[in-house]
């Protein structure tokens, strides 16, 4: 019995699914292997890679190769790019939608929002928007997507059947990142140093959240990249230079605590059962693992220069 | 045996007896170290940057980095506090009284050790749990794993407490011992501040930091607190530990010790 329970065990593949970072300065992406917690690959990619994404089989990946003008889709088995996708001019950050089949993309030199058929190659669509544009947000029935413009300091939303900006609000100055929950938008304004949650169905703002972290400047806290949990309870709100995470209580839009991580943190991603959250830190060129349940930052993990985007991604 | 286990245990007695009987000094062994907590190391938390130094696997904020100094602080300053107790013991008499018990010196030099070993312990466990209300929060199984470490580095303070008792003959002589023995070897050392920090100042000054066997009990205590092994800070400070009791015990032999020499 010992020996068929061993031999059980000895046969069970171990979990090895992977963070993968993109890498600013050194144009490579990091792999960390989410159970050993340890880079086990380092993969060349264009100039200046920052967001990244996965295709919902997990098949292809996305990557802004922002210096490059382009979108790279690499074969994440084999870390070959496959082809390029036409971006339009550097590209930043990127939201798959919902069909798995059109990426939203915001050209931060151009002012506008590119969108491309993964499949055909070809751009369907480009919308004018505020100047710099950064960060894309798609609503869970994919009916609306959000561009954050950093100048002109809006939330542009967009009717993705028509292409049509259907609503632009105001939020605080160098708005960098928006998400969607089920019923919400935030959007995280790095200058300002608050993320302004608005109601989806009226557009209206709901609440504005802000920060403050004993013993550290308020110039310092500048929100940018942030994460849900699945059951939207918790939000972690990554903020700058400040190099604290902040924890949310995404019911009360109050913050509850703040975690030290390393230094300019930017974006985030989960591991399969979200109970480790892995952040990137910019300055100092690491990723540090936050424990979800205690919210306390278990390790960090040395990768390439200026880490910068994070996506999860299964191995089996 | 039972002669032996009754000396201890009367002198543990006494011992603790006469710090619980003070108050007011449980009070001021934790004023020391909780204001290096919280007022200096609030002060101190931005400018003081930390890069990640073994045995941290990430970012910890400066209070959780002098933590296990304090504790050593702790350990030393009742390891000084038991030596002048005993320079006090002597001029009163009472000292003459336990050193004529018929056991061997030794053992009664050790159970005084180990009484003052004991409270420092005391204190240390008050203290860390006011640090981890304070939001400073080892590994709870680090809580229990500190606890030799911080009886050895008890005792090889304490040991070197009992050495300079065996040296000073007046109360008055214990402001030299502030002066050239606890604030040099607790600035000396990596309770505030890691080694490489140091090194970037004066490489000098990081190499008579490393010799110091505050430095080792102070690094024995942080790597014990995070469950990491570090041998050559265990090496290091037995060492110490054996060197101090050695020559406290010659210090205190009539026929030998310091006491005759100077006499």
């Amino acid at each position: 019995m010992i020996r068929l329970l061993l031999l059980t065990l000895l046969a069970t593949p171990t979990l090895a699914d992977e963070i993968w970072v993109t890498n600013e300065k050194d144009d490579t992406i990091s792999v960390i292997d989410t159970a050993t917690l340890e880079v086990t690959r380092t993969i060349p990619t264009g100039e200046r890679p920052r967001g990244i994404t996965f295709s919902h089989d997990y098949s292809r990946v996305y990557i802004c190769a922002s210096d490059s003008d382009t979108v790279q889709v690499m074969d994440p088995a084999t870390g070959e790019i496959l082809h390029e996708l036409p971006s339009g001019e550097d590209p930043e950050q990127f939201v798959l939608h919902p069909d798995d089949k059109h990426l939203w993309i915001a050209n931060e030199d151009d002012a506008v929002t590119t969108v491309v058929d993964v499949d055909s190659r070809k751009v369907v669509a480009q919308i004018n928007v505020g100047i710099e544009p950064e960060g894309m947000g798609v609503s869970p029935d994919g009916a609306i997507v959000v561009t954050t413009s950093e100048t002109t300091n809006m939330a542009h939303w967009i009717d993705t059947r028509t292409h049509q900006i259907i609503a632009n609000t105001l939020v605080d100055s160098r708005p960098r990142h928006a998400e969607f929950t089920a019923s919400e938008l935030w959007v995280s304004s790095e200058v300002g140093g608050t993320v302004t949650v608005f109601d989806v169905a009226t557009k209206a703002e709901k609440a504005k959240i802000r920060f403050a972290i004993p013993g550290v400047n308020d110039d310092l806290i500048q929100p940018v990249g942030f994460e849900f949990t699945p059951d939207q309870s918790t939000a972690f709100v990554a903020l700058g230079p400040a190099n604290h995470v902040a924890v949310i209580n995404m019911q009360t839009h109050e913050v509850e605590t703040y975690i030290l991580v390393g230094r300019r943190v930017w974006h985030m991603a989960f591991n399969r059962d979200h109970s480790q959250l892995f952040t990137t830190n910019g300055v100092s060129g690491d990723v540090t693992v936050i424990d979800v349940a205690s919210r306390s930052a278990l390790k960090s993990i040395k990768v390439g220069r200026f880490p910068w985007g994070a996506a999860f991604r299964p191995t089996e | 045996m039972s002669r032996y286990l009754a000396a201890l245990t009367a002198i543990l007695h006494r011992e603790l007896a006469r710090f619980l009987g003070q108050k007011s000094r449980l009070v001021a062994a934790l004023v020391r170290p909780l204001v290096w907590l919280l007022v200096f190391a609030a002060g101190f938390r931005a400018a003081l940057g930390l890069s990640i130094t073994p045995p941290y696997q990430t970012y910890i904020t400066y209070e959780t980095y002098i933590l296990p100094g304090l504790l050593g602080m702790i350990c030393l300053f009742n390891g000084m506090q038991s030596s002048l107790s005993l320079v006090y013991d002597r001029e009163m008499g009472s000292m003459r009284l336990l050193l004529t018990a018929p056991l061997p010196r030794g053992w009664l030099l050790f159970a005084k050790l180990l009484a003052g070993t004991l409270i420092s312990l005391l204190q240390c466990g008050v203290f860390l749990g006011i640090g981890y209300a304070w939001g400073i929060r080892p590994p709870l199984v680090g809580l229990v794993a500190v606890i030799p470490a911080l009886l050895l580095v008890g005792l090889m303070l304490g040991a070197l407490g009992l050495l300079l008792s065996s040296l000073i003959r007046q109360l008055e002589n214990f402001a030299g011992v502030m002066n050239f023995v606890i604030f040099p070897m607790f600035f000396l050392s990596s309770a505030l501040y890691p080694l490489w920090k140091m090194a970037e100042a004066s490489p000098a000054l990081a190499n008579a930091c490393a010799l110091n066997p505050f430095t080792q009990g102070v690094e024995l205590i942080r790597f014990s607190l995070y469950l990491t092994p570090n041998w050559p800070a265990l090496g290091w400070t037995l060492l110490a530990t054996a060197v101090f009791a050695a020559a406290a015990l010659y210090g205190y032999d009539p026929a030998r010790g310091f006491t005759r020499t100077k006499g």
